[in-house]
């Protein structure tokens, strides 16, 4: 025990430098102006929940409901895309053998190493030609085709350690191809699948540039650019804890499927031997 | 011609495979290929999305030359990568190593250091990241608690650039995660040979986890890098890209020449383009490098 204090001792610390920022958001979203500058402790000195219910109704003409709904309709139909489109490529790859196999993983992985930001623009003129701009199409069309190479690649790993007489057995039992893998080989790299869902989930609440490139009307901004648009419209006067607290509320979602997902999805990734 | 045969399971074609890869197949096309061809047409172009482009050869090459705004953002982008992507593996290392730990209640550790990254440059972390660094803010506080002078971390031209760094550094939870999976897969039997031969756990470190981490690190590196290079969301949330253009990368440049000016489009596709070379650049030196010393070592 004593050999292990000195680890308890640092991580504690760690996990307090990088989770009191957060504790102090919190916090802030109930002091005054003047307290948020004034004080480095996260404890307001009075709670005064209203300043939630204000915040909910936002700067902006609509509520902070039809912001949540926004982003949802983007990031349900891209989580389930992506899952599918992954799963179906990563078995592929991982399970069959084809012409051009080697040419085709390589330009998998050679995609992962691919700069995003080159890609942006000319999406942007084609989208323009096809009068899909200010439509969800732009960002939701690309999770249907096996995007990130990144979740291909995780997801091969996990069916490579799945034995491959239980496709055997399977297909002796009569499963074709595509019954195999839902009946058979899913339930086996659960952990993974979840850990594309809720990268997806994630990195689409957090997705701004895309958003803010291809959505123009307010009305159907996602959260990320309608807190954006609160803080831009609101100046230094104004009080500060109610822009807080929107921010605060804009979190849940991503921790709460973080929280739900979490052992799921650390182990999906810890267990997975992604080194292969 | 010998004809390949192909090893799938009986009765199973030799498209299956490909069938199954076909999503992947019309996406690389569609979202990579295509854009990639078209980028670099456009950037041979005068064009503004409205009337017809015009060809110019390679004067918007030529004229990056000569903006100043470009080799800024050019300098800004090298100097965040070359800082942030060494601090942030070194971080992600230490911390996964103090996570392989088996101890009880690590799994809450682990979840705690993972949480700052699930938020990405999320606008609450901006904000909160806003809070924390202007003049009276609770870095500040601190550090005046430690009787250093505050710093006015968003005015002044050599500091901003650590609040963005700072920032990307707190979310050091993706990359942590790949080592921690990565530690988990060296075999214990190394450790305990070792430990009978009587090697500490420091000589352990460096003769058995970093060789046996190389292929992991190195994968984190070139992630890190191309992502650092091609930084776009934090610097824009921020700082804006100032105070002086001190944080303004080359990804808020092509934003800027795309967007906010009147839809320079060729001039934004020729430097996305030269930012792509530049990334291949520094990604292939580093495949390079390590080719070059898996060489030497046999």
């Amino acid at each position: 025990m004593t050999k292990k204090l000195p680890l308890y001792v640092i991580l504690t610390v760690m996990a307090a430098v990088t989770l009191y920022p957060m504790l102090w958001l919190i916090g802030a979203s109930f002091k005054s102006n003047s307290e948020i500058f004034s004080s480095a402790w996260f404890m307001p000195k009075n709670f005064d929940l209203s300043v939630y219910r204000s915040a909910w109704k936002t700067v902006t003409p609509y509520t902070m409901g039809h912001y949540f709904m926004n982003t949802f309709m983007i990031v349900v139909p891209k989580v389930i895309l992506a899952s599918a489109s992954s799963v179906l490529v990563a078995y592929g790859f991982a399970r069959f053998d084809f012409p051009l196999k080697k040419f085709f993983f390589a330009l998998l992985m050679a995609g992962m190493f691919m700069p995003a930001i080159v890609t942006v623009m000319p999406m942007y003129l084609l989208w323009s030609k096809l009068g899909l701009l200010d439509t969800y199409v732009p960002l939701i069309a690309p999770a249907a085709f096996a995007g990130e190479g990144m979740f291909v690649f995780i997801l091969i790993q996990f069916f490579r350690r799945v034995p491959k007489e239980l496709d055997e057995a399977a297909r002796i039992d009569g499963c074709g191809t595509l019954r195999a893998l839902v009946y058979v080989l899913l339930p086996c790299i659960r952990p993974a699948v979840v850990s594309v869902a809720v990268f997806t989930f994630l990195w689409t609440m957090n997705d701004f540039l895309q958003p803010l490139i291809m959505i123009q009307s307010v009305e159907k901004y996602p959260l990320s650019l309608a807190l954006r648009l609160s803080v831009d419209s609101t100046g230094q006067g104004y009080e500060q804890c109610k822009i807080i607290a929107m921010s605060v509320i804009g979190l849940i979602p991503s921790v709460a499927v973080f929280a739900f997902a979490q052992k799921q999805f650390v182990s999906g990734i810890t267990a997975g031997g992604i080194t292969g | 011609m010998k004809k390949r045969v192909y090893s799938n399971p009986v009765g199973v074609s030799r498209f299956t495979g490909l069938l199954l890869i076909l999503p992947f197949i019309a996406g690389f096309l569609l979202f990579t290929l295509y854009p990639f061809v078209c980028s670099f047409a456009v950037g041979l172009t005068e064009y503004d999305n409205i009337r017809p482009a015009r060809f110019v050869g390679l004067d918007n090459y030529k004229s990056m030359l000569s903006d100043d705004n470009f080799r800024k953002a050019l300098s800004v982008t090298l100097k965040y990568a070359a800082i942030l992507v060494p601090m942030k593996l070194a971080v992600s290392l230490m911390t996964a190593l103090l996570l392989n730990a088996e101890i009880c209640g690590i799994g809450v550790y682990r979840t705690a250091l993972y949480i700052p990254s699930i938020l990405g440059a999320n606008l609450a972390v901006v904000i909160m990241w806003n809070y924390l660094f202007t003049s009276g803010g609770l870095v500040n506080q601190v550090l005046s608690l430690a009787g250093a002078s505050p710093v006015g971390w968003y005015g002044d031209p050599d500091k901003a650039i650590f609040v963005v760094i700072l920032l990307r550094l707190w979310e050091f939870g993706s990359t942590m995660i790949i080592f921690l999976a990565a530690l988990r897969d060296i075999p214990r039997e190394l450790y305990e040979a070792a430990k009978v031969d009587g090697c500490g756990s420091f000589r352990a470190f460096f003769a058995i986890t970093l060789p046996q981490l190389k292929g992991v690190i190195f994968v984190n590196l070139v992630l890190q890098t191309i992502a650092a290079l091609q930084e776009f969301n934090a610097p824009y949330m921020l700082t804006g890209g100032g105070p002086l253009k001190s944080t303004y990368t080359v990804g808020m440049l092509i934003y800027d020449e795309m967007f906010r000016y009147d839809m320079n489009a060729g001039y934004a596709n020729a430097v996305s383009w030269v930012l792509f070379v530049l990334i291949s650049a520094v990604v292939g030196i580093m495949f390079a490098v390590t080719r070059g010393r898996r060489r030497d070592e046999k």
